[in-house]
């Protein structure tokens, strides 16, 4: 059981107030909020061990890097890394997807070859790919949803050929919320072909359930910090270290060299190859802390109390009239996320007024454009949960939603 | 709430000039692919006193209450207008026209049908 009063106080923009009155934040699929231990512990970089890592000679650098490096250490053992190395920090999710798609696409995708997506994609996994295939002539294939917003395996059989050399697949859909079993997609895919790489888009997935990169059987995971109580700024891909080794860099520069000369350079080892430049440090060593955070809750406690909500918004919701809920009906299939329409009303309207009462909700595509125009429910409102969400925040929306059908209905 | 004041949910519950022309002299449409809004104009002239004005117009499509209430009130803003005058319609005059206060994502919605009749007067090729 999570204490959500005591998790609440942690969270400073909670105790805020716009118009003496306080704020319902539902979008944390978007982002999330941050614990004043994430914040703290950033502001101890910046006024304890301000310092660059790997280069220098003195204390405080030592102790900013031993930091930075920790925070890897954790982000590792969170997801069930074999080892540190496997841990490249990038800027973001989308970042860490186009690391793969640059880097591993590079040597590994020539033109006839296919790569295969779902139509439930966020932007992040699904335009990398499209412009790939369109650069590099490969068959783009989309693997479609079916009416309750779930994925058909039978469906696999045909997709998946001896050419698909990469599937990249969101472990759980940032509209509709559908958790995939991405284990059993894993083990199917490799089935049908084993050289076919998977990727995976864990961005709300990590932050919100146990996630075990070893029991999936993935190839590559990404994720992003701000989805999880850390900084903006800072992303994850994890990679199989055989993957990884055998990869160019992505970017060129500083830090992710062993030697230069004149005209030729030798490559840092992994994961410092990928991670050229000078890195948000703070937000690394941040994002560590947002780790320890959810750490000490343990995940399945998170994912039962943010089931718990899902439970009770779909029940709330589904007594609201005119009011559509897009996706799995099912809280055990469904993440802390609901889409949903209300008959004659646009969601920008519903955002709106919820607003005056500052209940915070995302409306539009979402960042998965292709999902809608598949289900052709066009732009649709969102609601999303976390560790710090109450039912007294889902009365609000439905009260809101309430005044929205009165004003506009 | 002041931006879905009384006019602004007349206008959109309601919709001035709505449906299509049987002879247009121009018509064009713009798509906001960040919150779906889509919106059709269509425009009939006539020349006074060699100028071009806006005889008939009519509006079509799906959007929030902001962006519908601007076009409807936008249809009857600029019937008998000189289209050189069109063009000089901006932002401001939208916002002036609505009469409430927008914040800037809401401000795109209100403008959309601004631009649409804008580029099907440049359609006109006058």
């Amino acid at each position: 059981m999570m204490d959500t009063q005591k998790i609440r106080k942690d969270f400073p923009q909670l105790k805020r107030r716009i118009n003496g009155k306080p704020i319902t934040y539902l979008d944390s699929t978007a982002t999330s909020l941050k614990p004043t231990q994430v914040l703290a512990k950033m502001n101890e970089y910046y006024t304890k061990y301000t310092a660059n890592i790997f280069r220098g000679i003195y204390k405080t650098s030592e102790e900013a890097t031993a930091e930075y490096e920790a925070a890897r250490a954790k982000v590792a053992a969170f997801i069930g890394a074999n080892k540190p190395e496997e841990i490249v920090f990038t800027r973001n999710t989308s970042e860490s997807v186009n690391l793969v798609a640059y880097s591993w696409g590079k040597g590994n995708l020539r033109s006839g070859d296919q790569v295969a997506v779902t139509i439930m994609e966020h932007h992040s996994n699904f335009v990398p790919w499209q412009q790939l295939a369109g650069e590099k002539s490969l068959g783009f294939r989309v693997w479609g949803v079916d009416k309750d917003g779930t994925l058909n395996l039978k469906e696999l059989d045909t997709l998946i050929t001896r050419k698909t050399k990469l599937l990249a697949i969101t472990a759980v859909s940032n509209v509709i919320g559908t958790i995939n079993p991405i284990k059993e997609i894993v083990r199917r895919v490799k089935k049908l072909n084993p050289k076919c790489i998977v990727l995976v888009d864990g961005a709300q997935a990590v932050p919100h359930m146990r996630v075990d990169v070893a029991h999936w059987g993935a190839d590559f995971v990404a994720f992003s910090s701000h989805k999880m109580l850390g900084p903006t700024g800072v992303g994850v891909l994890w990679g199989r270290m055989d993957l990884l080794e055998a990869m160019p860099p992505f970017i060129y520069g500083g830090d992710m060299i062993k030697e230069v000369h004149r005209d030729t350079t030798v490559y840092n080892s992994v994961p410092h190859k990928f991670e050229a430049g000078t890195p948000h440090i703070a937000g690394v060593i941040g994002l560590g802390a947002a780790v320890d955070y959810l750490s000490v809750f343990g995940m399945d406690n998170v994912r039962s109390h943010e089931k718990e909500i899902t439970e009770y918004a779909l029940e709330k919701l589904a007594g609201v009239s005119g009011l559509q809920i897009i996706g799995p009906n099912d809280p055990e299939v469904r993440g802390g996320v609901l889409a949903f329409v209300m008959k004659g009303i646009h969601p920008h309207d519903i955002a709106q007024i919820l607003d005056e009462d500052n209940v915070c909700i995302r409306v539009g595509f979402h960042c998965a454009q292709p999902l809608h125009e598949y289900l052709a429910v066009g732009p649709t409102a969102r609601a999303s949960f976390y560790v710090y969400t109450t039912k007294e925040e889902i009365d609000a929306l439905v009260a809101g939603l309430g005044k929205v059908k009165k004003m506009l209905g | 709430m002041d931006m879905y004041r009384d006019i602004i949910l007349d206008h959109y519950k309601h919709p001035r000039n709505f449906g299509t022309l049987s002879s247009a002299d121009a018509k064009a449409s713009e798509y906001n692919a960040t919150c779906g809004d889509r919106i059709s104009i269509e425009i009939q002239c006539q020349m006074i006193n060699a100028k071009c004005q806006i005889k008939d117009i009519r509006f079509s499509g799906e959007g929030c209450a902001i962006s519908v209430a601007s076009a409807s009130m936008l249809t009857e803003k600029v019937k008998g207008m000189k289209v050189e005058n069109v063009l000089k319609l901006a932002t401001e005059d939208i916002l002036v026209m609505l009469g409430t206060e927008l914040t800037p994502s809401r401000t795109k919605c209100a403008v959309l049908p601004l631009e649409v009749l804008q580029k099907a007067v440049v359609c006109l090729g006058l």
